[in-house]
């Protein structure tokens, strides 16, 4: 049996209060209630607070650069598709600095879990907007107030046709750890985006200021499915007043990892290779 | 040399320039010769004037010289660029498709008309095979043996059908007749009686690389397609699934890299392929693959720059960059080969080289080596080791607690995989502890950094000796690097056979330089001069920072084209040198 001990306890950069302590707690509660041991669990990550959570836990971990935590995290499934790879990333390191590789993964769809801990604002470097940042939201870059539209990444995953699509918020551990969970579960890309409050540079975003606008979406009694794109993407649009939490989008296809035949005998690094099979290539050349 | 030919075929992008070199190339090679074969192209899928020459000879031959025998011109535009070329030669042309000059005079037996596209009508009653006919009208005028031409065009069209292939040999064998019965003075260049199939290969640096790296174990390739580096792409992917492995076009250079670190740290033997433009995105991984020690090969094939530059054309000119990207210091390695056997020797050796230091691992080509066509022999993957250096799971079971950067005597640390044997491996751009997490104290900065240094002062005492070739004691060296080898070492046999006392020293191993075995070498030399193919001399920079050897002469070429002989030996005069 796994559990939470398991993953260790440790000592934290974070600021009192902040967020991440209850993405971390709903990761390792999720981790040990599928039993997966942290020899197992891969957790990639790039830069940034958030980033700095496989740290934070027992397991194996490749703690990147800013924005890439999914390239390293592609290749290392490639290499071992047994081992469970979860990438944990902030919404500057993935929704800005890493767009792009969002963008493709989404496309690749690996068996990988992305865990978005979205606070709207870039932590680390103390204060600055983010791509998910609120328009008017004052900042000491942002001057005159943020103008950019804030990037929806939930819509933009199911306009993209993301294979998992979900919300969370890390003022409710118990629906977020599910929501890992079903994530992890899933085969595919799964996107899990944490609504995470930034105490010391998110004036704006609170912990009260969520807590009064969202609501988990299975609750609602309204027949919710998961399966329909389109209602899907009108639910990724809703925000303001209410705010949904919950699984928005499920697509099964297949991963990847299933279009490579080359990982059906074992994962690619079991495989042994030999020199002297390259001979029978020679001859073309001759 | 008894027998010296250049045949070029020139015309534009989509003309079928290079499916009628190829076949003339394979035609020789099989019969025995040495060939040597270039293109020169532009940026562009149709149009433009571009060549493909291929040069014969008995003896070994590795460059392409500034005659011209025959050309093939398929277009009037080869005519004008080409004609200051022709030495005693002729121009093969349709005169049908090409109107030339009136004030051309074409009865001086430098012009010779073969209508190929109304024998390819009237022999195949297809315009498509005319290509084939100025194939054999060229070796028509050879008086070449026809079946060599007839097997290579067999082969070529194998998967087409019968039809096909008769129809190519049929229209080969009209042009050939043509060229017979018509030119003037028949058989022109006759060359000596071909020599039997002798077992060797005609092959682009870039197919070597590409078979080094599978001899290799290369079990992950992600790239970004990037001119002249996808030869080596193409080449793993077409044959990855005999070989299990993946490879995956990245959205961009950066998740190129990047991806390939994540198989690696994953146990995955894994590479890149790029061009300098490419590889400016993948400096922040490189600095990534430096500091979490994580191995890496990185093919690099040059051309021009800066930015998109002449990105069909050659240049030596990335060493500076690729010795200092990224930020901070860490130990790499540098390695260039110079011939086709070196690009599958040295790919292979760089994946041990990785493997074995934990580092990233350059192979530098550039556009000249990785297009150009070689006959060399059969390479011997039997001399192709592959060394892991991972700890096996007893090794790791007796350790207890895993360590990722362990502190050694060497600066290696063992490495293990992830998900083995229930050990944890933790990986840190940041500067890290010895069990992979962030560290920020000056103690442990000092002690990590000098770890990974060392290993640097290791690998330079293993690293191989340049190579030298010609007499030990001469007089003046040639200083070369990568792919001017095949030029030098011509221009050494063309200047010793003057009466010249000169060598050649060639690095294939760039970086880091084994020191002490440079200065034995260079020490006997009264002058040395560095040729390279940038603008700054660029090695000798090198050389003279880590050796303190300073080379004052220096042939440089930075024209997008790659050194035939004759300029290095014009330029050497022109410094009195020689």
């Amino acid at each position: 049996m796994v559990s939470v001990d398991d993953y260790g306890e440790f000592e934290t950069e974070w600021c009192p209060g902040c967020g991440n302590f209850m993405i971390l707690k709903a990761l390792k509660r999720a981790l040990a209630e599928l039993g997966r041991s942290p020899d197992e669990v891969l957790l990639t990550s790039g830069i940034g607070q958030s980033s700095k959570l496989p740290h934070y836990l027992k397991c194996n971990l490749f703690n990147g650069l800013h924005g890439r935590s999914l390239p390293p995290a592609i290749g290392a499934k490639v290499a071992n598709h047994e081992l469970t790879v979860l990438a944990v990333t902030g919404d500057g390191d993935c929704y800005g600095e890493g767009g792009n590789h969002f963008l493709h993964n989404v496309r690749r769809n690996p068996n990988i879990t992305l865990i978005v801990h979205d606070n709207q604002i870039y932590g680390l470097t103390k204060g600055q907007a983010s791509p998910t940042s609120e328009p008017g939201m004052k900042t000491k870059v942002q001057t005159h107030g943020v103008f950019n539209t804030p990037l929806n990444p939930l819509s933009l995953a199911i306009s993209l046709d993301c294979s998992f699509v979900s919300r969370g918020f890390a003022g409710d551990v118990s629906h977020l750890t599910e929501l890992i969970k079903k994530a992890i579960q899933h085969k595919g890309f799964s996107l899990v985006d944490v609504l995470q409050p930034c105490v010391s540079f998110n004036k704006l975003n609170t912990f009260s200021w969520y807590s009064e606008r969202v609501y988990r979406m299975e609750e609602e009694g309204d027949g919710y499915d998961p399966g329909d794109r389109v209602k899907a993407f009108e639910r990724s649009l809703e925000w303001g007043e209410r705010i949904p939490l919950g699984v928005f989008y499920v697509n099964e296809k297949p991963t990847f990892e299933d279009h490579l035949d080359v990982l059906r005998s074992g994962p690619l690094v079991s495989n042994k290779a030999d020199p002297k099979k390259v001979d029978e290539l020679l001859d073309r050349f001759i | 040399m008894s027998t010296d030919l250049v045949i070029k075929v020139g015309g534009a992008a989509g003309q079928g320039l290079q499916t009628i070199g190829v076949a003339l190339a394979k035609t020789f090679k099989k019969s025995g010769f040495n060939v040597f074969a270039t293109q020169f192209y532009l940026s562009r899928v149709r149009g433009g004037h571009n060549t493909f020459q291929v040069r014969v000879s008995d003896e070994p031959i590795r460059a392409m010289t500034e005659k011209v025998d025959i050309l093939i011109a398929l277009d009037e535009e080869s005519i004008e660029e080409q004609i200051e070329e022709m030495t005693d030669g002729v121009i093969i042309f349709d005169n049908d498709v090409i109107k030339i000059n009136n004030n051309t005079d074409t009865n001086n037996g430098l012009f010779f008309h073969v209508p190929m596209l109304k024998i390819a009508k009237d022999v195949c009653g297809n315009k498509i095979y005319s290509n084939s006919v100025a194939s054999g009208a060229a070796l028509g005028l050879m008086c070449f043996e026809f079946d060599y031409l007839a097997k290579v065009l067999t082969e070529a069209f194998k998967k087409k059908g019968e039809e096909i292939i008769d129809n190519n040999i049929k229209a080969a064998r009209a042009g050939y007749d043509y060229a017979r019965d018509n030119y003037p003075s028949g058989c022109k260049f006759t060359v000596s009686e071909p020599s039997e199939d002798d077992g060797r290969m005609l092959i682009a640096g870039n197919d070597a690389v590409g078979l080094g790296a599978l001899a290799a174990g290369v079990q992950f390739l992600a790239a970004y397609p990037m001119t002249p580096s996808t030869g080596v792409m193409t080449y793993v992917a077409a044959n990855a699934d005999d070989f299990n492995v993946v490879v995956e076009q990245a959205e961009d250079e950066i998740a190129a890299l990047n991806m390939v670190l994540g198989a690696s740290f994953a146990g995955a033997r894994a590479m890149t392929t790029t061009s300098g433009g490419g590889f400016s995105l993948m400096a922040e991984a490189l600095g990534l693959a430096g500091i979490t020690e994580t191995p890496a090969v990185i093919f690099l094939s040059q051309r021009p720059g800066p930015a998109t530059g002449l990105p069909t054309m050659t240049e030596q000119g990335d060493l500076q960059f690729v010795l200092t990207a990224a930020q901070g210091e860490f130990p790499r390695c540098v390695l260039a080969p110079g011939t086709p056997d070196d690009c599958f020797y040295l790919t292979a050796e760089a994946f041990n080289i990785a493997d074995k230091y934990q580092i990233p691992v350059f192979v530098m080509s550039d556009q000249y080596l990785a297009d150009s066509l070689f006959t060399c022999e059969r390479f011997v993957p039997s001399k192709v080791t592959i060394e892991r250096h991972l700890m096996s799971d007893e090794e790791l079971a007796e350790k207890g607690e895993y360590k990722r950067y362990e502190i050694t005597q060497t600066g290696i640390s063992p490495r293990a995989i992830p998900g083995q044997a229930g050990s944890l491996v933790a990986v840190d751009s940041d500067e890290h502890n010895e069990f992979g997490h962030i560290d920020q104290t000056i103690e442990n900065r000092i002690l990590m950094n000098e770890k990974r240094m060392k290993k640097l002062e290791l690998l330079r005492e293993e690293i191989e000796p340049p190579r030298l070739y010609g007499p030990k004691d001469a007089q003046i060296t040639l200083v070369g690097w990568g792919s001017t080898y095949g030029p030098l070492v011509e221009v050494v046999n063309t200047l010793i056979n003057e009466g010249h006392s000169v060598n050649h020293l060639h690095f294939t191993h760039v970086f880091p330089l084994p020191v002490e075995s440079i200065s034995d070498v260079l020490g006997n030399s009264e002058k040395i001069v560095c040729v390279e193919n940038n603008a700054t001399g660029q090695f000798a920079k090198l050389l003279e920072c880590e050796t303190g050897v300073k080379i004052a002469e220096k042939v440089l070429r930075s024209d997008g084209k790659p050194y035939s002989p004759e300029s290095i030996i014009r330029e050497l005069r022109e410094k009195e040198v020689i």
